[in-house]
């Protein structure tokens, strides 16, 4: 069974050709590592499976249904977050209240339905020590360092309990701890039985989490293969061009 | 090994008192209070029953429309058209008391009335979407002469046979308080729990944070800031009423050049003009500031044409402060 399979996808922007029928499958607990080079199309990938475009051509399914997402909100409901490369947090707000936005629980008093605070607090506490981050629900997420704030988008994933888990360029504006305090995030996710796509430049942090690596070059799928048949140098040539496709 | 509970407790490690001189809104208040205690000292005439009253009831119209503004600035908007649209709800009430409508039934044109035009800034802001400050500053000037073109710039205090109610709405007193300050309260109560516990309050703040997260997230953005709009001309429109009321006439300069002065009150209050931040009762201690630093200069004998400046100093320290706080939590 495949949890995502993408068949034939174009993407046309005007003249420019950012995807040029991409065909790619991921498995149930499988984290797919995607790169190329700037301009690739990843980017324009990964907005496409999260509803932010629709694609030119092609088709998406989620174990094996065909999905048409129009906005962002249908792809969430089919069980497809993303966590952002700005992160897309409200830094004025709680750790609690970001994990949480736009699916606050409510609690009632008679017709008055208030936020239900304690429980948000609670069970963001749960998903953090899941995450094995020390971020703590009540922090202001202004004054959080780069991996807890990566573990309270990726937290949001776990509350929705997605099935895939799009993740474009986690490790790119961080320090060396946090990122491999991330990559341990990825593989949690994973152990969680859900789908991670991870976009990344860098190839040590590809190398370190993904079961399978894909290659975009120019908008095509120059690559589909197993980490563990594929080397630094191999992927480094099928990104740069200089090995033609594996 | 921390479990669950102790994690959840925990903040940032810092004491309570800390965390509360941290808020501007208790410096504002502790600045308002030293001015009323030297006032009391200063001079016979502050701290006299009249006087008092008179400060409580003319702080209460900004601090009305400042909470408000307090939503708008906190979701990361600007509001320059609530002092037309205090002069439309006025001239709106005014018209149709004079005309031999009820009160209750003017009343209620009134705040249809302003919530027309907050209604018309948020979809041009939510939907067109322009700036805010260029869509209200462009309603300043048309909520004004819309309230000319009702009077035909005439001024009213002929209110009909409800006339006696308007003026006790508005100027009159309960229990030795005047009017505006129980609507003031209530208002502030009810804002600063619907900030705090229900998902509008916490929308509003989100938008203001970080608006495209706020969208990802499936909030409502544009209803929201249409309704944040309404709101922030609903307190206007409420204060149209009553300060009708007090003043026991309308004309057509009603309102003139308050934005400023209610701006000024949320921010000296601790709203941040970037977004994010604000609370009720800091916009209504803001209002309470100005209105005693406006009052003293009266009673100190100093021209009030030093007012401005003062105000001025203000916001500029409120921001100052705001800028402070930024640096020390950057590192
Ligand atoms: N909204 C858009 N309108 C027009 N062109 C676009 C749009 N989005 C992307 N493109 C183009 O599509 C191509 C692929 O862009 P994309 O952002 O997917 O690349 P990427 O692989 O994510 O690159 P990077 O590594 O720099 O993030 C680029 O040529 C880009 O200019
Ligand atoms: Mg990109």
């Amino acid at each position: 069974m495949s949890r995502l399979r993408l068949s034939g996808i174009s993407k046309h922007f005007g003249a420019i050709t950012a995807l040029n029928d991409v065909s790619l499958e991921i498995a149930p607990g499988e984290v797919l590592g995607l790169m190329g080079d700037n301009g690739a199309g990843k980017s324009t990938l990964v907005k496409i499976v999260a509803g932010n475009f629709r694609p030119s051509h092609g088709e998406i399914r989620i174990d094996d249904q065909v999905v048409d997402f129009h906005k962002p909100l249908d792809a969430q409901r089919d069980g497809i977050e993303v966590v952002y490369q700005d992160l897309a947090l409200c830094d004025n707000l709680s750790a609690a209240s970001n994990v949480f936005l736009g699916r606050e629980p409510l609690r009632s008093f008679g017709p008055i339905r208030v936020i239900d605070y304690p429980q948000m607090r609670k069970r963001s506490a749960e998903l953090f020590a899941q995450l094995k981050s020390e971020t703590r629900p009540r922090d202001l997420v202004r004054r959080m360092s780069g991996g807890q704030r990566q573990a309270v988008a990726i937290a949001r994933t776990l509350l929705s309990n997605a099935k895939i888990v799009l993740m474009d360029e986690p490790t790119a504006a961080i320090s060396v701890r946090q990122v491999a305090e991330v990559l341990d995030l990825v593989r949690r996710l994973r152990d969680q039985g859900m789908s991670v796509v991870l976009i990344s430049h860098r190839m040590p942090d590809v190398f370190a989490v993904s079961d399978r690596i894909a290659v975009l070059r120019r908008g095509q799928l120059v690559a589909d293969k197993a980490t563990a048949s594929s080397s630094p140098e191999e992927v480094t040539g099928l990104i740069t061009g200089a090995i033609e496709a594996a | 090994m921390t479990n669950i509970e102790q994690v959840i407790g925990q903040s940032q490690h810092r004491s309570a008192l800390s965390r509360v001189m941290n808020f501007q809104v208790f410096w504002v208040f502790i600045a308002a209070v030293l001015a009323c205690l030297a006032l009391t000292f200063l001079t016979d005439s502050f701290a006299t029953e009249r006087n008092l009253f008179n400060v409580a009831r003319n702080f209460a119209f900004v601090a009305l429309i400042a909470v408000g503004m307090t939503a708008v600035i906190a979701s990361g908007g600007i509001d320059l058209s609530v002092g037309s649209t205090v002069v439309l709800s006025a001239m709106v009430i005014s018209v149709l008391m004079e005309g031999g409508y009820p009160f209750w039934l003017s009343a209620v044109m009134a705040l249809v009335a302003a919530l027309a035009v907050g209604a018309i800034n948020g979809v041009l802001i939510a939907y067109a979407g322009m700036p805010p400050f260029v869509v209200t500053l462009g309603m300043l000037s048309i909520a004004r002469s819309l309230a000319m073109v009702l009077s035909n710039n005439k001024m009213i205090w002929e209110f009909g046979p409800d006339h006696d109610l308007l003026l006790w709405v508005g100027g009159g007193a309960t229990l030795g308080l005047p009017h505006p300050l129980y609507v003031l309260t209530a208002l502030v109560i009810v804002m600063s729990l619907v900030f705090r516990w229900t998902r509008w309050g916490q929308y509003v703040f989100a938008i203001g944070g970080n608006e495209h997260a706020a969208r990802l997230t499936g909030i409502p953005v544009r209803n929201l800031k249409i309704s944040i709009y309404m709101f922030s001309a609903f307190t206007a429109g409420l204060a149209g009423i009553l300060m009708a009321g007090w003043l026991g006439s309308v004309t057509t300069n009603l309102g003139q050049a308050m934005e400023l002065t209610v701006i000024a009150a949320a921010v000296i209050g601790g709203a941040n003009l970037a977004g994010g931040e604000g609370t009720a009762v800091g916009a209504v201690v803001g209002a309470l500031l100005i209105e005693v630093i406006r009052n003293s200069l009266i009673l100190l004998g100093i021209s009030t044409f030093w007012q401005g400046t003062f105000i001025g100093c203000f916001i500029i320290i409120a921001v100052g402060f705001d800028r402070i706080r930024r640096l020390r939590s950057a590192d």
